[in-house]
């Protein structure tokens, strides 16, 4: 037990031992031990072996060969991957820029109604993508017409297309959708990083003639630029293990054609099976440990790469 | 914030523009939704953006829905796994936050990086080997399962919020504390406890919300009619209802009401506690 022995004396003075630091440790360490970690060992584990004759045997990196170079395997995986890389892209390129200018509008100081927009704003991200995937779906359906009659006003019809329906611009919808659900996530961690630059670096800045525009570009961008680096790897960390949007808009299958199937939407097919492909723990072990090891990395490359190198303001 | 910004008319109606204009992005299609579920069928198709009148005013869907699926069983359950769910998170997280940010003993540190762990890595890629676990344990298909995955999928988060927030609570009182005579345990529950309530509060809503609308567990390991939650419920329902657009409508409006009504309750909280960090 791992528990027992942490609490060790380390003051010199000889204390009794102190049981109420376990008493207090115990609970979150045992469930979240057994209910996370353990299964996470598990699945890597789960991962080097494979049904051989009947029996779970080691096999090694097989089913890795397998996933990377087995033809069938393969395909879906790259194809999974690429469109989770492209997934994210959208996200980093449309979801964060827009959240940092909302957090930048808002933040204006004496701003009126601020408190509204923040609220409304915010509202999607707390539904869930239940209601936002079939939500989007029916005012995309061609069906009901809402999607070609907002494009008319702005006599833009001729655009409209079925966009889920067809195999490029689905992806694109979807991770749109995803976007507009998740915007306020980084709207307001980067509005509370901007509160939180103090009030004389501003006005020290104005009166330096700094102001509007380059006081934001020259100031306030690089003070939040350790927000800007955590919304970066919630994105990541979220997008690669997004599974639920998909899964309601497009199906297990993730179509048209497999083209919104991202790493999730495959695990989750691999996994559990679906319609006529049976349910393979093993191979789905492997995909969550490829997706593990694709979030550590990311996740590494922020801690050491990026954090390291960003100092805090201290103030 | 006392620095005066000078700002023109036209920059401020600007920046009002364009945050109205992004609301009304946010906003429109709930509103949607809501406003064509109270209506007939035919004014769905018609007239998708009007609001209901005396004529096309209609609650069929709403009918459907109460009348085909037990969302009030599926409600019960959901209210049952999220309530029962953060006060585990709540209990446990801010006992685990107290030892770790009140005691220096050996290890502290490395207990809070691995407690850290579940911060940044999601609990669902050990799904492969939780439902082993679950089904080995008979636990499939039981609320039981949902709350134990969602607490330790909380607590991660909880630990950290909090033990941000008791480091800020004055040694002083702990210690004016333990010269009366308190325990550990009294400390804990008597002093520090009702001190961090507004963070315990910001971490309750930060725990609810992925719990309320989480829809793989509850496929995974509760899909039974008896233990479907709320999300998964509409999910399935709405899949069989695709063409019954009434229904859909209804179903969905149905889905949004709770989220909506906390949403108003605890916004302040909720927005207070993200930027809690800045605004102290």
């Amino acid at each position: 037990m791992n528990e027992a022995d942490t609490p060790l004396e380390a003051a010199p003075i000889r204390r009794p031992f102190r049981w109420h630091i376990v008493v207090f440790l115990a609970p979150a360490f045992l469930v979240y031990t057994a209910i996370m970690i353990l299964p996470l060992i598990e699945t890597l584990r789960l991962s080097f072996y494979n049904n051989v004759d009947g029996a779970p045997a080691f096999v090694g990196l097989a089913n890795y060969q397998v996933l990377f170079g087995d033809a069938r395997w393969a395909r879906d995986f790259w194809n999974a991957l690429t469109n989770n890389l492209i997934f994210f892209v959208i996200h980093m390129c449309v979801q964060n820029p827009i959240g940092i200018a909302l957090a930048a509008l808002l933040s204006i100081p004496k701003l009126r109604f601020a408190a509204f927009y923040r609220t409304a704003i915010f509202l999607p991200t707390l539904l869930s993508f239940v209601i936002v995937g079939f939500i989007w779906k029916l005012i995309l359906s061609p069906i009901w017409g809402v999607a070609p009659w907002l494009l008319s006003l702005a006599g833009a019809k001729w655009m409209f297309a079925p966009w889920l329906g067809q195999s490029g611009p689905a992806l694109i919808a979807v991770s749109l959708i995803s976007v507009w659900q998740y915007v306020g996530i980084p709207m307001m961690l980067i509005y509370a990083a901007l509160l939180s630059i103090p009030d004389e670096v501003i006005e020290a800045a104005e009166c330096d003639g700094v102001t509007g525009w380059s006081q934001f570009w020259k100031i306030k961008l690089p003070l939040i630029l350790p927000a800007i680096g955590i919304i970066s790897i919630l994105t990541f960390v979220g997008n690669f293990n997004a599974f639920d949007l998909v899964y309601t808009v497009q199906g297990a299958l993730a179509g048209p054609d497999m083209s919104t199937d991202i790493l999730g939407t495959l695990l989750y097919r691999t996994f559990f099976g679906f319609q006529l492909q049976l349910g393979d723990r093993s191979m789905g072990a492997t995909i969550a440990a490829v997706m593990f090891l694709i979030i550590l990395a990311g996740v590494s490359f922020y801690l050491f790469a990026i954090q390291r190198r960003m100092r805090r303001y201290q103030f | 914030m006392s620095n005066k910004a000078r700002s023109s008319p036209i920059r401020s109606s600007l920046v009002h523009l364009a945050l109205i204009a992004y609301t009304l992005i946010a906003l429109f299609p709930v509103f949607l939704t809501i406003i064509n579920s109270f209506k007939d069928r035919n004014a769905i198709f018609r007239n998708p953006m009007q609001i209901p009148t005396p004529t096309s005013f209609s609650l069929i869907g709403y009918q459907t829905v109460l009348g085909q699926a037990d969302f009030t069983g599926y409600f019960q359950n959901s209210l049952i796994v999220t309530v029962v769910s953060i006060a585990l998170v709540l209990l446990f997280g801010a006992m685990a936050a107290f030892a770790l940010s009140e005691y220096r003993f050996r290890g502290n540190a490395l207990v809070g990086l691995y407690m850290a762990i579940g911060i940044m890595i999601p609990i669902r890629l050990g799904t492969v080997a939780i439902l082993q676990g679950m089904v080995a344990s008979g636990l499939v298909n039981t609320l039981t399962a949902l709350i134990l995955v969602y607490t330790a999928q909380g607590i991660p988060l909880a630990i950290f919020i909090l033990s941000e927030f008791m480091r800020s609570v004055s040694d002083d009182l702990k210690n004016a504390g333990r010269i009366d005579g308190l325990s550990e345990y009294a400390i804990f529950f008597r002093l520090v406890l009702p001190l961090v309530r507004p963070a315990m509060a910001t971490v309750a809503v930060f725990t609810m919300i992925p719990i309320w609308n989480d829809l793989w567990f509850p496929l995974i390991l509760a899909p039974s009619e008896a233990t479907k939650t709320v999300t998964l419920g509409s999910q399935i329902f709405i899949g069989q209802f695709v063409t019954n657009w009434n229904a859909v409508l209804a179903a969905l409006s149905l889905a949004i009401l709770p989220i909506l009504v906390l949403y108003v309750i605890f916004s302040r909280q909720l927005i207070r506690g993200i930027t809690s960090g800045a605004v102290k």
